[in-house]
């Protein structure tokens, strides 16, 4: 069986920009990028193809560097260098800038929503990572404020299903948090990374985490509850994807309907990896199962799954396109 | 940046600038594809003004040939420099300028790896790692002071 990436369709997102990042919302129907144009756009599907729908701008006064979907699908976060996150609020086929959230000290690196969406988690090149709160008036408050990477924090991402945070930094590390006495504290340490550590992907039961970096590896990661003394957070590195990569490796992304992770990377090619069904769970093995070497024209900054469909794949490039794949088998 | 106080390296050694460079018979001829060659990217980044002296990269030896790398076909270009004294606190802006110097001139498809040469700085993991965070360097790019200074030290010297 050979599996393969087909290109469904490639669009223009950013023209003369960057394209930093693309997020699916939760019914897998729009698609929001974000980029160095500070603007943010909504494409959704028309026919057989991908159009814009909104233009979110005029808010941000520069970058916008990620953005979230919230888990009801009516609000987007964004996440800019000019050290604000906004919440938007979708009416109809429109957003409208609900809040902004300030306090950061310099450029805020990445946004995510708890599972529930109560909470929403911002970090920034101040090296720290914020929790906010959201009440039933659509209020925010900062309810943590969490110094644990020493360095420029680049992602943060919750558990599928509990409340469980983490974050990875320029330190090289990863960090994972939980809720004690209303204090969110780090209480794991991922070490193994060698340099700056760009993102973070669990997979669908939240059991294992990939990590991938400026090392040009990916990383997973296992949680291993038993091993613990009582309140412990254990996770061990059970396998690294080395070789495969040609530059930084800028975004991992693991597909919670087939399993597949897919890679964006600095050498202009997406990859997809898929693992050995027969090995050991505490020693998985992954291998390539598709390759486009010049998958764009610059750096790939950004790997999403459709939520939805199966297979639909999403990633973007410091040539502000966005380029949309279907990882099937070969026909 | 370099405005008030006191120079860190007040007498640098200078060095002398290469002389122009001659066009072959093969490069004046349109219809032969041209690679990019290393004097090519070299002649871009000589001129660079230092951020503290009147002189430029070449002079003070912070930037040589031999230590420019160009592979046209792969699309890569790695420049090393030389910081005048091994705790110049300019480096990261050197480093900066030479990188969006060949950003600008060069076609999009090539990769754009700047490093300091191996032992010549106390700082040398730090500035490369910050040089080679295209994150950081785009956010660096959009504070207006910063960029001003960086075209401070790409513009075109009146002597």
């Amino acid at each position: 069986m050979k599996e393969t990436l087909a290109l469904v369709q490639r669009f223009s997102a950013h023209p003369d920009s960057r394209c930093w990042f693309v997020s699916w919302n939760p019914t897998g129907t729009l698609l929001a990028s974000c980029g160095g144009d500070k603007a943010i756009r909504i494409w959704g599907r028309e026919g057989e193809s991908w159009t814009c729908k909104s233009v979110l701008q005029d808010v941000h006064q520069r970058t916008v560097r990620k953005t979230a979907w919230s888990p009801c699908g009516n609000y987007l976060a964004s996440a800019s260098f000019d050290a604000t996150t906004c919440i938007w609020k979708k009416n109809n086929n429109d957003f409208e800038s609900l809040t902004v959230l300030e306090g950061h000290e310099n450029e805020v690196k990445c946004v995510a929503w708890s599972p529930s969406g109560n909470l929403l988690t911002t970090c920034s090149r101040d090296k720290s990572v914020w929790v906010w709160e959201v009440d039933e008036e659509d209020e925010y408050e900062c309810v943590t404020v969490i110094n644990s990477h020493t360095q420029d924090v680049k992602h943060v991402a919750w558990h599928p299903t509990q409340e469980l945070l983490v974050s990875c930094s320029y330190d090289n590390n990863i960090c994972i948090y939980k809720e004690d006495d209303d204090d969110w504290e780090c209480r794991a340490t991922l070490q193994g990374h060698t340099s700056t550590v760009w993102s973070l992907s669990f997979d669908a039961s939240g059991q294992r985490l990939a990590s991938c970096s400026d090392d040009r590896t990916v990383k997973i990661w296992k949680e291993y509850p038993n091993d613990c003394t009582q309140g412990d957070v254990c996770w061990k590195c059970v396998c690294t994807l080395s070789g495969y990569h040609g530059r930084t490796v800028y975004d991992v992304a693991w597909c919670w309907l087939t399993g597949a992770l897919a890679t964006a990377c600095g050498d202009d090619a997406v990859r997809v990896f898929r693992e050995e069904e027969t090995a050991d769970p505490d020693q998985p093995v992954f291998f390539l199962a598709a390759h486009v070497s010049k998958a764009h024209n610059q750096d790939v900054n950004c790997v999403a799954w459709n939520p939805k469909e199966v297979g639909l794949l999403a990633s973007c490039s410091d040539d502000g396109d966005i380029a949309i794949w279907r990882f099937q088998e070969e026909i | 940046m370099s405005a008030g106080g006191r120079l860190e390296n007040e007498n640098p050694v200078v060095f002398q600038r290469s002389g122009e460079r001659l066009l072959t018979a093969s490069e004046e001829d349109e219809e032969v594809h041209d690679p990019i060659d290393d004097r090519e990217i070299f002649d871009l980044i000589r001129s660079i003004n230092d951020p503290e002296h009147p002189l430029s990269l070449e002079e003070l030896n912070v930037v040589e040939q031999v230590r420019v790398k160009v592979n046209d076909v792969e699309s890569t270009v790695s420049v090393e420099f030389t910081p005048t004294i091994p705790h110049c606190s300019m480096a990261t802006l050197i480093g900066l300028s030479i990188k969006v110097k060949l950003l600008r001139c060069l076609p999009d498809r090539f990769k754009i790896d700047v490093h300091i040469t191996p032992g010549t700085h106390a700082s040398e993991e730090a500035v490369n790692k910050q040089l080679a965070d295209k994150e950081r360097v785009a956010a660096a790019l959009e504070n207006s002071s910063l960029l001003e200074v960086v075209n401070q030290c790409l513009s075109t010297r009146s002597i």
